[in-house]
């Protein structure tokens, strides 16, 4: 494409609407208007002049605004249906079966239309996660589309604008003065006090201050797609470890997704806050009931040694004692280990006695560990009692057996063998919470004594390479978004005419009103024409005119 | 305990301060017969005198309980939402530094006033703060977000005023339709405050046991005449009234009965003031609107936005990721609370692209700014009570 050659002199690239250097309106539409429209400078953008092949009408497409707006709201809405009811996380189900019964049975049809339809699972369909890749890539053809183009023609901007440019700006003055040279000089004393860049150049003049705030858009825009970026290498293997460990008051175990590591349950504590101690919030405590102070595990770390053997426990290093709280996670090796949940009072052991029926008479007592159970218990006498089966987690009797729904304890149950020297081969018996059983009538049976329970604590495991890729991305986010809305991009031009006649006119990208404050200033101090606002009336007509403050 | 009530009392002397001054920057604003006398007179300098006293004060109320909880008091409604009001009336204070426009607070305080209201209706004792509160990234996550909405909060208060001035109520029309909705929106919290202090202060108490919906036995009292019985309901105090109607599990009947009792009040209420006043609602603020110049309440709105949105940006995106992160393992788990927070920063971000092309300046931006605000109340109030809560009528 040819270059659009300006009167003045300067070659601008196709597609340029104001020249570049001087500012001269390039196409009739800018040279008719009577302000012309000086976003992105009038500068030549790719989307604003190739519009032919296939490649040129996708960047066309996102690198409209318009389009921009359009995908934000769709993902504002999406986002918003999402809420309406819970998502599948929050739903204490696994099964699609069970996640599809709750929906409707919570929320009848609407519910089953909200599954059926998949807003149920919203932020991981495939229709959002296309939409913020569409986001992703507005943002970035957006972006490159203005800020090298703007970038150019503010590098090339010349002091000296030609009339033409000047006139079509908002504000504009022109008329003449006592002595327009001392004016002149009176404007750049007073512009440099104002912290404006000046510069002149055949009686020209061009003050500009904030410019790095054009920046800011294209600034923050970098740290947004840093940020999603980040978002996407996460899904990658490798980058992320999120894992859950239960562990009971005593145990070690092997932390999931930290190979080498071993985490030690000491105690799970919970406090809750007391009328006595916590004075101030006596009120409230009556009012709710028990108010949580405190979640917390001591732990204490440990790892396989260096060049030992992984997963001998007895050669474990002791790393540290840790409490971890709710705001106070674990930390080591990336590893972060949350608070997260916790389990009260699960049965740890429960303690027996073999004892005569008719005569009362106690062989001993014996204590069954639930999760690590013995076989054999040798008690008084010669007595024995064997554990021949165990179900940790008894759920009646199913085809004539006994079934458990878990290894967890929640509701042990035994078959013993009680052997003692007046019956050799043993006596069988049936040990459930609050029932026994006996195929035969028996002598002994075993008595339920005491129980011992502990606490559980449930962990979370997590490792997240990509936090400080997403942190830098948020910092490079803030630090642009803020150029662009704290500083402003002001420029005013004041050129001399012929005699004492002198034009001044000036643009910033926002806030008109601090502008015009600061050429009060300089018009005050430096006797300039009275400069037009042709603007300020687009609101308001004459007829209801109010404070012009 | 003396701090406590201390504190009270500074925010008691808050709430009518902002009323004075209410009624004189009105006084400012229709007093004023020329345009010099709008921006220059002795009813303004007394109106804005006494916003920045009732202000201090209302500083004074949040030291004070800071001091006697021991944590910074943002930790439950009424301590947010009367925090969110001193905040509109700080960042109203800025930008009327910025445009010295009365009329601006003639709608900012009242604003202000509404919701120190609606915060009372929420327990007020001090609660201590559960284990996921207990952090430093409470006091700078909230502080920094009810910031950034208080100042967004403000660009809506422009926005108002831009449109009472520019929209034609003689006329029907849907814009009129819709300004005298929000006005209707704000009587309805007028309402609801009015129906709760009522049976407050009458000491009303109905209790009730009900099977709620993981098949428990629970109780609940109700403050307001049950309208609606909760699942399966039995009465404790049987003197009192009979539910009308009986309720799913799915549905907080007692919430229900809250709404229906403060839709109903605000309805009577507006109803009342129609037929007193013989026109739209609206039209009785619109003359206070009048003097102001639209284009600076244009520029308000949209410099509020870019004043606000950053710090909104800091402190509900960035620093509530953070905290996310140290708190719940992760920086991100689309909670309805989270989702509204990027529904509001999206939206925004949506005003901020628009006012580059043309034609989205002035009336449609102040319509955005207002619509807005909305987006923020709804976040704080029905995400909390309704969504996050029990879904009562979702």
């Amino acid at each position: 494409m040819s270059k659009i050659k300006c009167q003045c002199g300067h070659e601008n690239p196709f597609g340029t609407v104001l020249c570049e250097q001087c500012g001269r309106p390039q196409t009739d539409e800018a040279r008719e208007s009577k302000l012309i429209d000086m976003r992105y400078e009038g500068s030549a953008r790719r989307s604003q002049t190739y519009k032919r092949s296939i490649v040129d009408k996708i960047w066309n497409f996102f690198s409209s605004v318009k389009v921009g707006i359009n995908i934000i709201i769709a993902v504002l809405v999406t986002s918003a249906i999402g809420t309406i009811f819970p998502q599948k996380l929050f739903v204490p189900a696994t099964t699609e079966a069970d996640i599809f019964a709750y929906y409707e049975k919570h929320y009848g049809f609407a519910g089953t239309l909200y599954y059926k339809l998949g807003f149920y699972d919203m932020y991981n369909s495939w229709w959002f996660i296309i939409l913020i890749g569409m986001l992703g890539t507005s943002i970035i053809i957006a972006s490159v589309d203005r800020v090298i183009p703007l970038y150019k023609s503010l590098k090339k901007q010349r002091t000296k604008r030609h009339t033409s440019f000047l006139k079509k700006q908002r504000i504009y003055a022109e008329g003449v003065v006592a002595d327009s040279n001392s004016s002149f000089d009176k404007a750049e004393e007073k512009l440099k006090e104002l912290r404006y860049n000046v510069k002149i150049e055949e009686g020209a003049l061009l003050a500009e201050k904030g410019r790095f705030s054009r920046w800011g858009p294209y600034v923050n825009h970098t740290g947004l797609i840093i940020f999603l970026f980040a978002v996407l290498l996460r899904t990658l293997p490798g980058f992320y470890v999120d894992e859950t460990v239960w562990l009971r008051e005593g145990e070690t175990r092997a932390i999931p997704g930290a190979p080498g590591y071993y985490l030690k349950n000491n105690d799970f504590i919970i406090e809750t806050y007391s009328k006595e101690e916590d004075a101030a919030f006596g009120q409230a405590i009556d009012r709710v009931g028990t108010i949580v102070k405190n979640f917390q595990s001591d732990v204490t770390l440990f790892k396989d040694p260096e060049g030992g053997l992984p997963g001998q426990s007895e050669q474990m290093e002791f790393v540290k004692d840790y409490s971890i709280t709710v705001n106070n996670p674990l930390n080591f090796d990336g590893f972060n280990v949350y608070q997260m949940d916790y389990r009260l009072n699960e049965l740890k052991s429960m303690t027996f006695q073999l004892m005569e029926k008719t005569t009362d008479k106690s062989f001993g007592e014996f204590t069954v560990d639930l999760l690590n159970p013995e076989r054999l218990y040798e008690l008084n006498e010669g007595a024995i009692v064997e554990l021949l089966e165990f179900y940790p987690d008894f759920d009646g009797v199913e085809d004539g057996e006994p079934v458990t729904k878990s290894p967890i304890p929640n509701n042990p149950a035994f078959i013993f063998n009680m052997v003692t020297t007046a019956k050799p081969e043993g006596e069988k018996s049936f040990v459930a919470i609050r029932q026994t059983l006996e195929t035969n009538v028996n002598d002994y049976e075993v008595k339920f004594v005491s129980a011992e329970t502990r606490d559980i604590t449930g962990l979370v495991v997590r490792k997240d390479k990509t936090l400080y890729l997403l942190l830098l991305g948020g910092i490079i986010f803030m630090i642009g978004v803020a150029q662009g809305s704290y500083w402003n991009h002001r420029r005013i031009w004041i050129q001399k005419g012929d005699g004492n006649e002198l034009v001044l006119a000036g643009h910033t990208n926002k806030n008109w009103f601090s502008l015009k404050k600061e050429l009060d200033k300089v018009k005050l101090y430096a006797d300039l024409p009275q400069y037009e606002d042709r603007q300020e009336t687009k609101f308001d007509d004459d007829g209801k005119k109010g404070d012009k403050s | 305990m003396q701090l406590a009530s201390l504190s009270g009392n500074l925010l008691y002397f808050s709430f009518v301060a902002y009323l004075v001054a209410t009624l004189f920057f009105g006084g400012a604003v229709k007093g004023a017969k020329t345009q010099e006398s709008y921006k220059n007179n002795r009813w303004r300098k007394i109106a804005i005198s006494i916003t920045i006293i009732g202000f201090i004060t209302h500083l004074g109320y949040f030291i004070t309980r800071w001091i006697a909880s021991a944590h910074a008091p943002v930790s439950n409604m009424f301590e947010f939402i009367t925090a969110f009001a001193m905040m509109v009336v700080g960042a109203f204070i800025l930008l009327f530094f910025l445009y010295r426009t009365p009329s601006l607070g003639l709608f900012a305080l009242p604003l202000a006033v509404v919701m120190i209201g609606y915060a009372s209706m929420f327990p007020r004792e001090l609660t201590p703060l559960i284990p996921a509160l207990q952090t430093h990234w409470l006091t700078i996550h909230v502080i920094t977000a009810a910031m950034g909405e208080a100042i967004l909060a403000i660009s809506a208060v422009a926005g108002l005023v831009f449109l009472l001035k520019n929209i034609d109520l003689t006329k029907r029309s849907k814009q009129r339709f819709w300004l005298e909705s929000v006005m209707f929106t704000l009587i309805l919290v007028v309402g609801f405050i009015l129906s709760s202090s009522t049976f407050a202060i009458m000491g009303y108490e109905a209790k009730f046991t009900y099977i709620n919906k993981n098949e428990q036995t629970a109780q609940i009292v109700y403050n307001y005449p049950p309208l609606f019985g909760m699942n399966e309901y039995e009465s404790l105090t049987p003197d009192k009234m009979t539910p009308l109607a009986e309720m799913p599990p799915i549905v907080n009947a007692k919430t229900l009965t809250t709404f229906v009792w403060s839709v109903a009040t605000g309805i009577v209420l507006y109803l009342l003031l129609r037929l007193i006043l013989r026109r739209p609602i609206a039209a009785l603020f619109q003359p206070f609107a009048k003097k102001a110049n639209s284009e600076v309440m244009d520029e308000i709105g949209y410099r509020s936005v870019l004043i606000g949105f950053p710090v909104f940006t800091l402190g509900a995106l960035v620093f509530a990721m953070i905290w996310a992160h140290e708190a719940w393992s992760r920086f991100w788990g689309w909670d309805p609370k989270e989702v509204w927070a990027l529904i509001t920063w999206l939206f925004y971000a949506a005003y901020l692209h628009l006012r580059l092309s043309r034609g989205w300046e002035g009336e449609k931006s102040a319509w955005l700014a207002v619509i807005g605000f909305i987006i923020i109340m709804f976040n704080l109030i029905a995400v909390n009570l309704i969504i996050a809560g029990l879904h009562s009528y979702a």
